[in-house]
């Protein structure tokens, strides 16, 4: 099995590279994808290797050209289509989820429409508003609708090819702050499902299922609490549709009590899904009610100063558990920061966001 | 370099002046008629309470789908939306798998699952209709892109409303096509109304919805959706355009619809058409202007397709009442379609 250390735009190119040599009928596109820049590197260099049939700038019409990717699936091609951020996605939601989700179920069965769409949650300096939105509950909630947030660059590589050769809509929603982070990806072998959860730390004193970068923090959060002699296990999601109980709730069986931290907000959100979820079926297990770590319920603001409250830190995590937990040990002080804000991944980052 | 101005249906250089062949002219009016009896009979029949979904019927439309089929290739797509019975049974449609989707049974066309907003014949690529406006025009738009990249060499028919016009999609969709030059044909029936609305308060007064395609680059006219020659000429020259790779073109069709929006009845009682204007759509009814000039051969030959179809319509709705319901277990089949080799 040949495994490489590519960070995770390094998968997410590394597979549409493979999907676009393999399969004439992939085609990539979205504004900017064969631009510069290349989708914070996720797509640079394709249009020179695969030319601009396949690998497509596009005009600034997101509703279209969601229809149009649609029609295109109908006829054969494999349309990969990019958004740099969720946000713009927004633009489509009707042929999202008037058309590409239902075209399948809604004639019978005779239209399949294997369409994948990648989208980018942005985070930091400033992004604001419009440009930071993590909408994955809004997806999630459309019966058709495939959706999945790799973690690590592993699941961004294995998701995306699996995604683009299956013949339903597949949603794929990226984390900026994820893009540079590596790991080991294996280039050959088995396929990855878009379905289950991953356990990618274990533990018994406390379940901490998580979505996207929200996992990254989770794992920061264990390992401050580990130096207070709480063992936390974490639960990489990774799949909306359907939200793996089986695992998650294996889980708590084991640790009696749950933490959900995800990237959007709490409210009809993932936390609240995976709360609903594990009450409803793994409630005599539950030795505490369950708790959700999410972003508070309003839209991102653009001060570093608001938007350094608005994103739950490990530390943050950490502290609450402790006190779910009733251990009353004190945590290790946060780490400082060698910059003025928490608007950056590390302090050498410096865009493009 | 072809001027990309709206042009008059009469002044453009390149339509033919051609009369229509006798042929043909039958043709026409004989699948003209079979439609018409299919909508009056649906229209008939829909008190009964057993075709049990919104039913947009196109009485008086007929004449668009039935020319611009009369053009297409078997392996030629159309898409529509919501008024498509018409589009669906010019383009080759199942009658009885059409008739039984509206009663809802597991023989329809959707197997139930769509409804008359949402038919489908991809036996004869009739590829999808959906009601929300313009929506299925970005797929068409999609769906020819695909023909044109994998070099099949057909034409793609969407086939849309005066208000899908509206929609900022329908532009996106425009400027699509002609950026990348696509075989499509873009067929807009302006019957006046988006369900009671006027066009005054949806759309500026003096401009007609052809003028839209100069402003997306491509060639866009004008015609009379109740003159079959009309037409003709314009669906023949767009559809001999996009083979030969000049891309897109918007044909608007001038017609009325005679019913309400939707359902079986007629709904003048309202108001929000005159009645001057109503009679004087009624007597430029399509139909009947063709009938007017049969030959007595060209009578007798009405009278006997007209027996036929008769028949035709009752089996067809013998079928679609006498067939199941789905079972419940289709309630959760097809959410996904199928994946794997």
């Amino acid at each position: 099995m040949k495994r490489v250390s590519l960070s995770y735009s390094e998968a997410l190119l590394t597979a549409q590279r493979q999907l676009l040599k393999q399969d004439k009928n992939v085609i990539l596109l979205g504004l900017g994808v064969p631009g510069p820049t290349g989708i914070f590197g996720s797509t640079i260099g394709l249009v020179d290797e695969f030319g601009s049939k396949r690998v497509i700038d596009t005009p600034a019409s997101e509703n279209a050209l969601t229809g149009i990717a649609l029609g295109a699936a109908t006829r054969g091609l494999r349309p990969i289509l990019v958004h740099i951020r969720v946000d713009f996605a927004v633009l489509s939601m009707e042929p999202i989820v008037n058309q590409a989700a239902k075209w399948s179920y809604m004639y019978g069965g005779q239209i399949r429409a294997p369409l994948v769409i990648r989208m980018i949650i942005g985070r930091g300096w400033g992004q604001g508003p419009q440009h930071s939105q993590s909408l994955q509950a809004w997806f999630g909630h459309v019966p058709g609708l495939k959706v999945v947030m790799p973690t690590r660059p592993s699941d961004a590589y294995g998701m995306l090819i699996t995604a683009c050769q299956d013949n339903a809509p597949v949603i794929i929603l990226e984390h900026r702050w994820l893009y540079s982070i590596k790991g080991p990806v294996c280039l050959e072998g088995e396929r990855v499902p878009l379905e289950g959860a991953e356990i990618v730390r274990h533990g018994k004193d406390i379940t901490i299922a998580a979505t996207s970068y929200m996992v990254i923090e989770a794992i920061e959060a264990a390992e401050i609490l580990s130096k207070i002699g709480i063992e936390a296990e974490v639960v990489d999601i990774r799949c909306l549709t359907p939200i793996d109980k089986n695992t998650i709730g294996k889980s708590v069986m084991k640790t009696g009590h749950l933490c959900v931290a995800d990237t959007g907000h709490s409210e009809f959100g993932v936390c609240a899904e995976v709360i609903s979820i594990i009450s409803q079926n793994y409630w005599k297990y539950l030795k505490s009610s369950p708790t959700a770590i999410s972003a508070p319920f309003v839209p991102t603001p653009t001060s570093p100063a608001l938007a350094d409250l608005y994103y739950p830190r490990a530390h943050q995590m950490a502290e609450s558990i402790a006190k779910k937990l009733k251990v009353r040990k004190t945590l290790p002080p946060e780490s400082k920061i060698d910059r003025p804000w928490r608007d950056q991944p590390n302090s050498k980052f410096i865009g493009p966001y | 370099m072809m001027n990309m101005s709206n042009e008059s249906s009469l002044s453009h250089p390149k339509r033919q002046n051609k009369v229509m062949s006798k042929d043909k002219r039958t043709q026409i009016l004989h699948d003209m008629v079979r439609i018409r009896m299919v909508e009056e009979e649906i229209a008939r029949r829909y008190s009964e309470q057993e075709m049990r979904c919104p039913t947009h019927l196109c009485i008086g439309q007929e004449a668009v789908p039935v020319v611009v089929s009369s053009f297409l290739k078997k392996n030629d797509l159309v898409f529509s939306g919501h008024r498509s019975h018409g589009h669906y049974l010019a383009k080759g449609g199942n009658l009885n798998s059409m008739l039984a989707e509206l009663y809802g049974k597991s023989t329809g066309c959707a197997r139930g699952k769509g409804g008359s907003q949402h038919l489908i014949d991809l036996e004869c690529n009739f590829m999808g209709s959906a009601p929300i406006l313009s929506s299925t025009i970005s797929v068409a738009v999609g769906a020819a892109w695909a023909e044109k990249y994998n070099d099949i060499g057909s034409v793609t028919v969407c086939y849309f409303g005066d208000g899908a016009t509206e929609e900022g999609n329908f532009h996106e969709a425009m400027n699509f096509a002609s950026i990348k030059s696509l075989p499509v044909i873009f067929v807009c029936e302006n019957n006046l109304y988006s369900v009671h609305s006027a066009m005054d308060v949806r759309q500026p007064a003096g401009r007609k919805i052809s003028e839209i395609a100069s402003a997306h680059g491509m060639l866009g006219a004008t015609c009379d959706g109740n003159n079959v020659e009309e037409i003709a000429a314009w669906v023949e020259l767009a559809i001999s355009r996009a083979r030969e790779g000049q891309g897109p073109t918007l044909i608007e069709c001038l017609t009325y619809r005679h019913l309400e929006h939707c359902g079986p009845n007629e709904d003048n009682d309202l108001g929000y058409r005159s009645k001057t204007e109503v009679e004087a759509w009624l007597a430029s009814d399509p139909i009947e202007k063709l009938k007017e000039t049969n030959t007595p051969d060209q009578r007798r030959s009405l009278e006997l397709w007209v027996e036929q179809v008769e028949v035709e319509i009752e089996k067809a709705f013998v079928f679609a009442k006498t067939s199941s319901f789905p079972e419940a277990s289709e309630l959760f089949s097809h959410i996904y379609p199928v994946s794997g080799e």
